[in-house]
This record gives structure tokens, C-alpha cells and sequence, in this order.
């Protein structure tokens, strides 16, 4: 495992610091695992583009020295779209939340996850609105309590597992901040991989979700984090508590979007791509 | 010359190839479909890129994005999507993104009548997104004006770094005429040079230069500063970027030479309209001086920036201005600021999804010269 502050200082913008983030979020656990894997794909900066939807976790463009695209709510994946399909070339990850993607943003994820095109998607779930202040997220668990579910939500929450599996999506995967030797595996994995991947990351949010739902600070979510997943080969078995499921769900090989565009043009006599 | 008969849809769709559009993503709407299919058809063999997304608000995203990766990119709609395409065309404005949108309007509001023409889209394109920003709006009355100003959109929008709205209607959309339009130019990689380290990224005079380009930079909607970083007096920044494209944009020659004067030099009746009803309007002028009243005719081939001055100094010889547009009076407010008292201004409107007719327009306008109209506005006013 490289070191940090060595390898994976040309990822992170460090004049950016400190970020917006609370203390104890989840969220700059995840850039620094984007970072590392990176670092390990060796991609240079420059022909990578991290594209952020509107959100606290849509604010990761801000801390990459990548290219940077921070858009508006919910149409990250649409904006990557157009990005990647116009410079393939390029690497390209959206760092997205569960309600940016899931409840304003669900239409472009599953067509882009259709589509099958070559980006690698981050899904920051923390179950909750953070930007907004606690509301109620199309994540949050039956019972969980928001600010728009003081008394416990009573909708069945969705599971971006088993959407991205049936749009078509080719890599799934969920893992935590907990375990921060999976998660950047995860990354790297998904960013290798030819298609459309999802790396769905239960984070932490211990402003909102920790007090309202009386887990606590950062360190007691991360251990509520451990608690609450189990891994998808029987590691964790036996626990008490409904777990979520962690691990490689799908990984396919598929014909990528940008090929099978490249191929429609060829069968016409256009020459399609950058390079 | 090599005559063909062409839909106006159709002359969009040449009118961007020839500007070099290398990217198209879309939503099917009437009456605005055809520009899509036929960039379906045309964009693969050239190595394009042509996307139907999954909803207009997808399209516009996917324009900003492909624009960003380098490409000349368009995208065409009609009411209905150009409401959806609202948020993202406010995010090109403040994110300095080129890019071409086309609003071929139909009747409405919602779902309205969508296959007749209306032109109830002028405030939309100035005022459809919230928060201040430049506005460029360009409007065609044949075949050959939807690709001409296809084509100056893509010029506009690149030399401004903004997005450009090109208003048509239902009948400039799908009428045909015959026009002799080249060959487009064969498919060209567009290039640009790397920004030297620190330079502005933003900014009114910076240079747009896309992702995978030099250095990487950061593109967001929220405000910020000439490197695209948030904070410290980057609201001022954004504030003062926005106003300064918009001053430039006033200032362009090429803007104020896409109004179209037609028999004005010595005309004492002042029509003004676009699109479709510009016309119908033409052949009012005509009439109006068989009949011996000295008409003309403003076809507005630009909406935003409002063309003040040319209206303006045209009302300066007028008793009249008549202002014919197929809506509730939204580019009547515009004509009546500009002309500013000196003539009184008649607006003859419509909003059913009709067309106004040459002779409707003739005898309104007779009506205003001879003060008829002035009484008929009365009357309305009562009513
Ligand atoms: C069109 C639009 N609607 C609403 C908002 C307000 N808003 C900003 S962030 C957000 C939700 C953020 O939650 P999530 O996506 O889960 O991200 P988090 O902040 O938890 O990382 C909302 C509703 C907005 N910016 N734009
Ligand atoms: S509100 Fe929650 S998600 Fe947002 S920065 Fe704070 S802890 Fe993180």
C-alpha cells in the first residue's frame, strides 16, 4: 500500500484544505481512497475528470487536482455522459450522494447504468440529506429518524445494489468507510473495469445522522458501520442486527458504450474517438 | 446553384455541421424532432458524437459536458423541454460553457397545442432561469435564416462563451423552401492551446479551453473566482464576469447585423415581429404600399440583447409601431421600452395557435396609421 502524502499528494488539491466537511464525515475518507487508488492505477491528473453532483459529497471536485466538474442536483451522471462520450480518453468518476442520485438524479443513473457507459460512480450513502440539514433520503432505513422523519420513516428505503444490477450496470459493489482497506480496492477495481461500475459507500453522516438516530460521533458510526454490514462470502454472519450486504456483486464484461459507438460510427465510414 | 427544397428542421441540422458541431444530444419533442433525427443520421459518419438522453434536462447536461470535453455541441427542443433545460442553461451562463440550444416553439403553455407554432417562448429565452445572466437569442424567417443563424449561434457562443438560444417556431421548422446550401466541410479535430500555468480560466476575456487540455481546472455552478475556485469576492467575480459578457455581447456588430430592415428608409409605419409572423409581416409592407401607405418592416433576427438601438431609430420617423407576434405581448414590452414615446406602440396579437396572416396584419396596421387601432386598443383597454 503506497504511503500517503507521497503518492497521492498530485491527486489532492491541499490549498483546498480544510475542506467544508464536518469534523468526523465520512466524506473525505472516501476522496482519500479515490486518491489511493488512483495513485496505484498510476492515471495521471490530467486525463482524469471527477464530476460532482450538489451535496456535501458533491463537493469532492473541489479537493482533486483532476479535471473538475461540479454541476447541479441529481445530474452529475448526465453531465459525465456527455463529458466522457466527447473525450473518451478521459477517466472519468462521479462522486455522487444517495439523494442526489437515488431520489433527483434516479432517471439518469439508471440509463446511464443501461448504457453501459465507461464510468465509475461513487456513491456517497450516508442515508441522509446532509447539505440540506437531516431530511429524509430515499436511503434512509425504515424507523430512521430525519428532520422530515422525526417519528421514524415509514418508507421502505431503496437499494442502490439491486437498481444498478437490473439497469445493467457491469461492476457493483458496496463497502464502507469502516474499512478502509476494501474501500480504495473497491475504486480501483471500478475505475479498471470497461463499463459502467458503482462503488456504493455506506459513509458516515455524525452531524445529522449520527445525533438524530443517537448512534454518536464519527467513531461510534464506524463501529455502527462494522455492525450493521455483513460481507457477501459469510464474513460477519450471525449478527443480530438487519445487515446490509458489502462486497462484488457483478463484475461483467459487457460491450462499453464508447466501443459500441465507436463501432456504429466505423460501420458508417466515421472515425469516432480522441486519441 | 443547386436548388433544393429543404425543411427549415432540416436547415438547422446543415446550418450546425457547417459551424463544425461535433456533438448532439437530444429528447424528441414536436416540433423540434427532425433536427434530431437528422443529426442521427448525420453525425455517425462524421465520427460525432449523437446522443438521445433520457429527458431534456439529461440533454442540456450532456450539451455542458461535451462541451467541456471539447466538443461544438447542440442540443434542439421545444416548450416543454426548453422549461426543463432551464437549470442547466443558467449553469452554462455562469460556468462560461458554449453551446447551442434550439427552441422551435410550439403553442402552449404545458402540453398546449404541440404541432402549431407559437411564439410564446421570448421571455423564456431571456428570463427562463433564475438569477441574472447574458442572454443571446437569435430568431429565422425561412429556411435560409434557420441556417444562417445556426450557424452565427455557433459563432456567438464560442466568441462569448455562452449559451445560445435559436427561437423558431412550428412553421419555420418544418416548411420547405428552396435553398442551395453547401456541402458541409468535412470533419475537422478542433484544437486548442494549454493554458499558461495560473492564467484565468474565467473571466470575460479568458479563453475557453476544455478538459484534457493542460492543466486540469474546475468548472462549477457556484460562484467563484478567474480559477474557478469558490470563496473570497467570488460572487462580485461571478457578478462582474456576467455583466461583462453581457455589455460585449450588446456590442457585437455581428448581433445588431442580424435585424433585418425591409423597405424602412422612408417608412412612416413601423412593423416589428420575427420568426414566422416577420413573414407574414413582409407581405403586409408590401400590400400596405400598394395601397399607398408608406410601411416597413424590423424582422428581428435577434431578440437578446434586445436590438434597441435599431428599433429605436427606426420609430424615429414613424406615427406608428406595430408590433405583430403570436403571444400575449412579451416582445411588446421590449419595442415599447426601446421606442420610448416616440410613436405609440400597437400590438396585434395572437395566442391560439394560429398564424397572423399577411392581410390581418395589413389592415391592423392601416388601422394604426389612421388612429382606428388607437381606438380598438381603447376599447380593449375598457373591456
Ligand atoms: C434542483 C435542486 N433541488 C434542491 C436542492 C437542494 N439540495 C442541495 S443538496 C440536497 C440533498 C443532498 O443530499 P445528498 O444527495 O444525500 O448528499 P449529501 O449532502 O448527504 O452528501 C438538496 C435537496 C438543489 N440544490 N437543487
Ligand atoms: S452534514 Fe453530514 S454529510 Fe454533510 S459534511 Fe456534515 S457530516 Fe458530512
Amino acid at each position: 500500500m503506497p504511503r500517503l502524502g507521497v503518492d497521492v499528494d498530485c491527486y489532492l488539491k491541499t490549498e483546498a484544505l480544510p475542506t467544508v466537511w464536518c469534523p468526523g464525515c465520512g466524506n473525505g475518507t472516501v476522496v482519500q481512497a479515490l486518491a489511493l487508488a488512483l495513485a496505484r492505477l498510476g492515471r495521471p491528473p490530467e486525463e482524469v475528470a471527477v464530476v460532482g453532483g450538489i451535496g456535501c459529497s458533491g463537493r469532492t471536485p473541489f479537493y482533486v487536482r483532476t479535471h473538475a466538474m461540479h454541476t447541479t442536483h441529481g445530474r452529475a451522471l448526465a453531465f459525465a455522459t456527455g463529458l466522457k462520450l466527447a473525450r473518451p480518453s478521459l477517466t472519468v468518476v462521479v462522486a455522487t450522494g444517495d439523494g442526489d442520485l437515488l431520489a433527483i438524479g434516479t432517471n439518469h443513473f439508471l440509463h446511464a447504468a443501461r448504457r453501459n457507459v465507461d464510468l465509475t460512480v461513487l456513491l456517497f450513502n450516508n442515508g441522509i440529506y446532509g447539505m440540506t440539514g437531516g431530511q429524509m433520503a430515499p436511503t434512509t432505513p425504515e424507523g430512521g429518524r430525519t428532520t422530515t422523519s422525526l417519528a421514524g420513516s415509514a418508507e421502505r428505503p431503496f437499494d442502490a445494489v439491486e437498481l444498478a444490477m437490473a439497469a445493467g450496470a457491469t461492476y457493483v459493489a458496496r463497502t464502507t468507510t469502516f474499512d478502509m482497506q476494501e474501500l480504495p480496492l473497491r475504486i480501483e477495481e471500478a475505475i479498471r473495469h470497461p463499463g459502467f461500475a458503482l462503488v456504493e459507500v455506506i459513509t458516515q453522516c455524525p452531524t445529522y445522522f449520527g445525533r438524530l438516530n443517537r448512534i454518536g460521533e464519527a467513531p461510534e458510526m464506524l463501529l455502527w458501520e462494522r455492525d450493521h454490514t455483513e460481507d457477501l462470502h459469510g464474513a460477519g454472519e450471525g449478527l443480530a442486527l438487519p445487515a446490509l450486504t458489502t462486497g462484488v456483486f457483478r463484475q461483467e464484461r459487457r460491450t462499453e458504450y464508447t466501443e459500441a459507438y465507436r463501432a456504429l460510427c466505423a460501420a458508417r465510414g466515421g472515425r469516432y474517438g480522441d486519441e | 446553384m443547386a436548388l433544393r427544397l429543404v425543411m427549415g428542421n432540416e436547415a438547422v441540422a446543415q446550418g450546425a455541421l457547417a459551424a463544425g458541431c461535433d456533438f448532439f444530444a437530444g429528447y424528441p419533442i414536436t416540433p423540434a424532432t427532425e433536427i434530431l433525427e437528422e443529426m442521427a443520421r448525420l453525425l455517425p459518419p462524421r465520427g460525432g458524437v449523437f446522443l438521445q438522453m433520457e429527458d431534456e434536462l439529461g440533454a442540456m447536461a450532456a450539451v455542458i459536458g461535451a462541451a467541456w470535453g471539447g466538443a461544438r455541441a447542440m442540443t434542439a427542443t421545444s416548450g416543454p423541454g426548453f422549461t426543463l433545460m432551464q437549470e442547466h442553461i443558467g449553469y452554462a451562463a455562469i460556468t462560461q460553457t458554449p453551446c447551442v440550444v434550439v427552441d422551435a416553439q410550439r403553442s402552449g403553455p404545458s402540453t398546449g397545442q404541440p404541432t402549431l407554432p407559437s411564439q410564446g417562448d421570448v421571455m423564456q429565452a431571456r428570463f427562463g432561469t433564475h438569477g441574472d445572466r447574458p442572454a443571446l437569442a437569435l430568431t429565422a424567417s425561412s429556411v435560409r435564416g434557420a441556417y444562417d443563424r445556426t450557424r452565427l449561434a455557433f459563432t456567438l457562443a464560442e466568441r462569448h462563451r455562452l449559451p445560445a438560444v435559436l427561437l423558431l417556431d412550428a412553421v419555420v421548422s418544418h416548411m420547405r423552401e428552396p435553398v442551395d446550401l453547401p456541402p458541409p466541410p468535412p470533419p475537422a479535430r478542433r484544437t486548442f492551446a494549454a493554458l499558461p500555468s495560473g492564467a484565468p480560466r474565467f473571466g470575460p476575456r479568458a479563453p475557453f479551453v476544455p478538459f484534457g487540455v493542460g492543466e486540469p481546472t474546475v468548472v462549477t455552478g457556484l460562484a467563484h473566482g478567474p480559477t474557478g475556485a469558490t470563496g473570497g469576492g467570488s460572487g462580485a467575480f461571478t457578478a462582474d464576469t456576467l455583466r461583462a459578457v453581457g455589455e460585449a455581447l450588446a456590442a457585437d456588430p455581428d448581433v445588431a447585423a442580424a435585424v433585418e430592415a425591409y423597405r424602412t428608409e422612408d417608412a412612416d409605419l413601423l412593423l416589428v415581429a420575427f420568426g414566422i409572423t416577420a413573414r407574414a409581416a413582409r407581405e403586409a409592407v408590401d400590400r400596405l404600399r400598394r395601397e399607398g401607405t408608406r410601411a416597413g418592416l424590423l424582422d428581428l433576427g435577434v431578440l437578446w440583447p434586445f436590438p434597441a438601438a435599431a428599433v429605436a431609430q427606426a420609430a424615429e420617423r414613424a406615427r406608428a409601431v406595430v408590433v405583430a407576434e403570436l403571444n400575449l405581448g412579451q416582445l411588446t414590452l421590449a419595442v415599447e421600452a426601446a421606442v420610448a414615446g416616440r410613436a405609440p406602440v400597437y400590438p396585434l396579437l395572437r395566442a391560439d395557435g394560429g398564424l397572423l396572416e399577411p392581410e390581418a396584419i395589413s389592415r391592423f396596421a392601416q388601422g394604426a396609421a389612421t388612429g382606428e387601432a388607437r381606438a380598438a386598443k381603447e376599447a380593449m383597454a375598457g373591456a
